[in-house]
């Protein structure tokens, strides 16, 4: 049954395996390619030595080479912190007010800041910072809590209504329609004097005239008498062009903002980035259109 | 050379031979991931879902947004500096199923949670170009327009405890008032004492109703929040 044979016809051997009478040539795999699956095995043998492979009973072997995927991230990591060490070190120990002094610092942190903009900042303030309804434009020199460096580095760290952090800017406008502060006749009132703050041309200009003693009576306080706002408050200068929950400002979006007000927030980002993040991030931001 | 004729001759034999070494190459293979230590991390922080979190990551499920989001930051530089610190499997032990994924059209989310406001996320969804003009996301802005229908949350607590989730019995009896708690913020206490870490707001900025965008937001909020890293300190040989 197992007998090796030569085949008439090709002149090869066969396996001397036979099923009904059907006999197979022996054609051994290339000399090549058994003694590459011979050189695998041997690489594996070698492989799990060097490598963490085999499970024992308490804990897989660890290989003698200690190799983890954590701890190479953590040597990756650690040669980037060390090739930026001694900029990364003196932006850490120096207030952002001194970065903007040196310019060597200044350069290295702008770029930085850019870097970590594009990852954390640029889904709600647009890649070119040129911001989106509900999210200011950081371009321009219109600054809702102050555009000066202190100032863009205290909102980043601590953000805007950021939940859980007490530092941040909690201020918020008074929910004037929702509440009742003001019955909406009063609203649409103050809406259009509040429209000519910005040189628009009331609906009503009787209206316009009525609005003007509502708005000294509830909104100059925070807004400013002439409508310039407060960045004490982050209330909006209502006096300029320039709009945050808006696309090209009139009258009904006023009306809307006064009567159910919306509250911008902006995450604490030194909870979630660390201080030096923050600092670099302030420069680069001050460098888009921060002011004095 | 022919000694497994014996065994390609005789079906019975075969069978009882292959299964006898898939039998092996499994063993060896999957019990180790039971018993090896340090396959399993202890690690301080991860506990259930909340209720309307729960409800939020079935709507996650439910839109199929695995099959464009990953939740799982590996150990890599690059994506460590985007996303922040590097998963862990303890993150994702109360998943069932987990929500790892492996396509990233859009971000990874393991760690979204209190990226955004709020309002961005609810903005975001209902139209998310006109906050990121170069997504390719499609808008879910029928969340906000749809009641959740959370009728058999206590007993979906329930039936994940049968595949080892440790609800207890306080969470499984007020699971529908803790929904109703988490997601309008009112006597919320009770709620927030059964689920460290936890956050109760309006989030769909409706107060009136509880809605799916209410449940997605708060699930949207809590990824990745609950490993404090700053006291937590991963093996690195693991």
């Amino acid at each position: 049954m197992s007998k090796i044979e030569k085949d008439e016809i090709s002149g090869v051997d066969t396996t001397g395996h036979e099923w009904d009478g059907i006999k197979e040539l022996n054609h051994p795999l290339p000399r090549w390619w058994v003694m590459t699956f011979y050189a695998t095995i041997v690489f594996a043998i070698g492989y799990t030595i060097l490598y963490p492979a085999w499970p024992l009973l308490r804990g897989a072997t660890p290989g003698v080479l200690g190799y983890s995927s954590r701890g190479d991230l953590d040597k990756s990591l650690e040669a980037a912190a060390a090739s930026q060490k001694d900029l990364a070190d003196k932006i850490a120990a120096t207030p952002v007010a001194g970065i903007m002094k040196d310019e060597k610092l200044r350069a290295f942190a702008t770029a930085a800041g850019a870097a970590a903009f594009k990852v954390n900042c640029v889904q709600c303030h647009g890649s070119g910072a040129a911001g989106a309804i509900g999210y200011p434009n950081l371009n321009d020199n219109d600054w809702l809590w102050g555009g000066s460096i202190d100032e863009i580095y205290a909102t980043i760290g601590n953000g805007i209504r950021a939940p859980g952090n007490a530092s941040t800017h909690a201020s918020q406008m008074p929910n004037f329609g929702g509440d009742g502060i003001l019955k909406p006749e009063q609203i649409a009132d103050v809406a259009n004097y509040v429209w000519t703050l910005s040189g628009g041309k009331p609906d009503d200009a009787a209206a316009a005239t009525r609005g003007k003693q509502i708005y000294a009576d509830n909104c100059a306080a925070c807004h400013g008498d002439a409508g310039q706002g407060n960045k004490e408050f982050g209330a909006p200068n209502l006096a300029d062009q320039i709009r945050l929950y808006s696309k090209n400002g009139s009258i009904k979006d006023i009306e809307a903002q006064v009567t159910r007000p919306r509250h911008g927030v902006m995450p604490a980002w030194g909870a979630k980035l660390g201080d030096t993040a923050v600092k670099e991030l302030a420069v680069f931001v001050h460098s888009l259109g921060g002011g004095v | 050379m022919i000694k497994h004729e014996k065994i390609e001759t005789n079906a019975t034999l075969l069978l009882i031979l292959s299964f006898l070494v898939v039998t092996i190459g499994g063993l060896v293979q999957i019990t180790p991931l039971f018993y090896l230590q340090n396959t399993i991390e202890k690690v301080a922080g991860p506990r259930p879902y909340t209720p309307l979190e729960l409800a939020g990551r079935n709507i996650y499920v439910r839109e199929g947004c695995y099959l464009c989001h990953s939740q799982m930051i590996r150990p890599f530089r690059d994506e460590v500096e985007r996303y922040g610190h590097y998963s862990l499997a303890a993150e994702s032990q109360y998943d069932h199923p987990f929500q790892w994924g492996s396509k990233r059209t859009g971000p990874d989310l393991a760690r979204v949670g209190g990226k955004y406001s709020d309002e961005w996320q609810r903005q975001h969804l209902a139209d998310p170009r006109s906050v990121v003009p170069e997504s390719v996301m499609p808008g879910y802005a029928f969340l906000a327009g749809k009641d959740l229908d959370y009728r058999n949350i206590g007993n979906h607590l329930k039936t994940l405890t049968l595949v080892g989730v440790p609800y207890d019995k306080g969470q499984i009896d007020n699971a529908a008032a803790d929904l109703q708690a988490q997601a309008t913020g009112d006597n919320a206490d009770a709620m927030l004492k059964r689920y460290p870490k936890s956050q109760a707001r309006d989030y769909d900025g409706d107060p009136k109703r509880i809605t799916e965008m209410d449940a997605l937001v708060s699930y949207l909020q809590m990824l990745g929040t609950l490993v404090d890293f700053s006291t937590f300190k991963p093996d690195v040989s693991r």
